[in-house]
């Protein structure tokens, strides 16, 4: 049972990450090369303040907080740089963060930070609050997909000088998407703290960003179902297969790359196409 | 007395050693529907970009009703009354032709971003599109995306997209290039009729038998700068004008 919990939970905190970046790349449009570093800001700002003895509710807004802060500095670079040149911002962005936290004594440097206190809800109850909050961000996402604010995003994502010559303030929408994205990433951190007990560096590095993409396009961008589906199966296939382990880049990488050859438009993409086919074949 | 809707005062652009528009000055009244003519090359584009906010001007000034445009962006620009159709149709390729139009009439419910959050409805707005698209035609084809329809339903959207900010001003940006000659007129015969329900127009538009059958009012330019501004027959008659159309060389060979 033990093991059940410990994979749903990782599932419930993957999904709620997963679903951080489809806010940002999916509804907006806006790519991400490192996402990870946000997750990183909001885990390591949760271990550091659970190892100064705050409960772990309480570390969960200052998470989100500072992971938003550093999501409107990279939010202000989309306005100006943009498509790859964003990819390849973003990437900056992560190995930024990893250099800056390799050097930091009080972060734990190479090491990290280990030794975190389990859960005061006990592991089923920890699981609770991560499928929780995993099934209010996905709620939120849906309501923000119909709402005139995900018409707009979807019309950025589109062609920003077009939504531009239609009177919508890009740069407000864009930020945003980065602030709202960003934060929850962090948040998602937080729960990754409290649940491994232990952050380090090489846990928020390049392969997760790539990871995470992995899981938005996969799904199927912007579809917060598809999204979550694919975050869900992809979070535990490293630990239900050990090849999956032990090549996780190779397979993530190769996924990737058949998804963007064959399903552009990912899992989601591919159910809406058989649905269509069997409605018109009744 | 009509109110002045569009100001331009001395508007100078410079894009490195190349002045692409030079002291030109424009205005622009209540109702009117003013064909911008001039020969390739001219700045007439330029200058439209001025007046979105697109190009920076390096001098002058650009007053929409009175106020200058300076330092606003152009989403401010069109919040304050301007809307445009392009030269080169971009239709947001991944909505439909109703989606297109609807997501401008929404401009009440998009302008602050945690309003549009809240906001659900779009039934109003998909009213108001269609009516938009069945008065340029397009009303068949609303819920058709733009990648399967010929150029001339594009340029049409356009037209539709920019009503749909209910702007003071409509800039269209040659509206006609690439119509064959019915589809020309037809589109046209829209533009004059827009006018007349009131809409005031100023009218890029290399198509000079159109501009000239239904603008009452040209201004032309030429490289760069104003040439003539006033009574479409009268203007269109001068020498100078005929001359920057046709050429320097031409003219003084025809002369001869």
């Amino acid at each position: 049972m033990a093991y059940e919990i410990t994979l749903i939970t990782t599932m419930a905190i993957s999904i709620l990450f997963a679903l951080s970046l489809n806010f940002i790349t999916g509804f907006c449009g806006q790519i991400s090369l490192g996402h990870a570093a946000f997750m990183g800001v909001g885990a390591y700002t949760s271990a550091v303040m659970l190892k100064a003895g705050f409960p772990f509710l309480f570390t969960i807004p200052f998470a989100g907080t500072f992971a938003g802060l550093l999501g409107i500095l990279v939010g202000f670079a989309s306005l100006r740089v943009r498509h790859d040149f964003l990819a390849i911002t973003t990437m900056g962005v992560v190995f930024l963060f990893v250099g800056l936290v390799r050097q930091q004594e009080f972060l734990g440097g190479e090491i990290g930070i280990s030794g975190i206190r389990g859960s005061p809800f006990g592991r089923i109850g920890f699981m609770y609050i991560c499928l929780g909050l995993a099934a209010v961000f996905a709620m939120f996402s849906l309501a923000v997909k119909r709402s005139w604010m995900g018409y707009v995003f979807a019309s950025i994502a589109d062609n920003e000088d077009i939504s531009r010559v239609l009177g919508i303030d890009v740069s407000k929408y864009k930020l945003i998407a980065f602030v709202v994205g960003t934060s929850t990433a962090g948040i998602a951190g937080a729960l990754y703290t409290q649940h491994f007990r232990f952050v380090g560096p090489d846990s928020f590095g390049f392969v997760e960003s790539v990871t995470v993409l992995a899981m938005v396009i996969v799904g199927g961008i912007g579809s917060v179902w598809g999204v979550a589906v694919a975050a869900a199966f992809l979070s535990v296939m490293p630990l239900l297969f050990q090849f999956v382990n032990d090549f996780k880049i190779l397979v993530y990488g190769g996924l990737l790359f058949c998804m963007m050859r064959w399903a552009p438009d990912g899992l989601a993409g591919i159910v809406s196409r058989w649905i269509k086919r069997l409605r018109s074949t009744s | 007395m009509t109110t002045t809707v569009l100001e331009v005062r001395d508007v100078t652009v410079r894009f490195g050693g190349v002045v692409a528009v030079n002291q030109a000055s424009l205005t622009i009244k209540q109702g009117e529907l003013i064909g911008f003519v001039g020969p390739n090359g001219a700045g007439k584009t330029t200058l439209m970009r001025v007046i979105t906010g697109m190009v920076k001007a390096n001098e002058g000034q650009v007053l929409l009703t009175g106020n200058d445009l300076a330092g606003m962006a152009v989403n401010q620009r069109i919040r304050s009354g301007l809307a445009l159709a392009q030269q080169i149709v971009q239709p947001l390729r991944a909505m439909t032709l109703l989606e297109n139009v609807a997501l401008a009439c929404g401009a009440a419910k998009t302008d602050n971003p945690f309003t549009a959050m809240l906001s659900y409805e779009r039934q109003s707005e998909n009213n108001r599109a269609l009516e938009l698209l069945s008065q340029v035609g397009l009303g068949e084809v609303a819920d058709q995306e733009p990648a399967k329809l010929p150029l001339g339903y594009l340029k049409r959207l356009e037209v539709a997209r920019a009503m749909a900010l209910s702007p003071k001003l409509l800039l269209l940006d040659e509206p006609l290039a690439g119509l064959n000659q019915s589809e020309a007129k037809a589109l046209a015969d829209l533009i004059k009729n827009l006018n007349l329900d009131g809409l005031t127009i100023l009218l890029i538009e290399h198509n000079l038998r159109e501009v000239m059958r239904i603008c009452p009012k040209v201004y032309v330019q030429d490289q760069g700068r104003s040439l003539a501004f006033g009574p479409t027959a009268e203007i269109m008659a001068r020498a100078d004008v005929v001359q920057a159309y046709l050429g320097g060389e031409y003219f003084d060979a025809a002369s001869q």
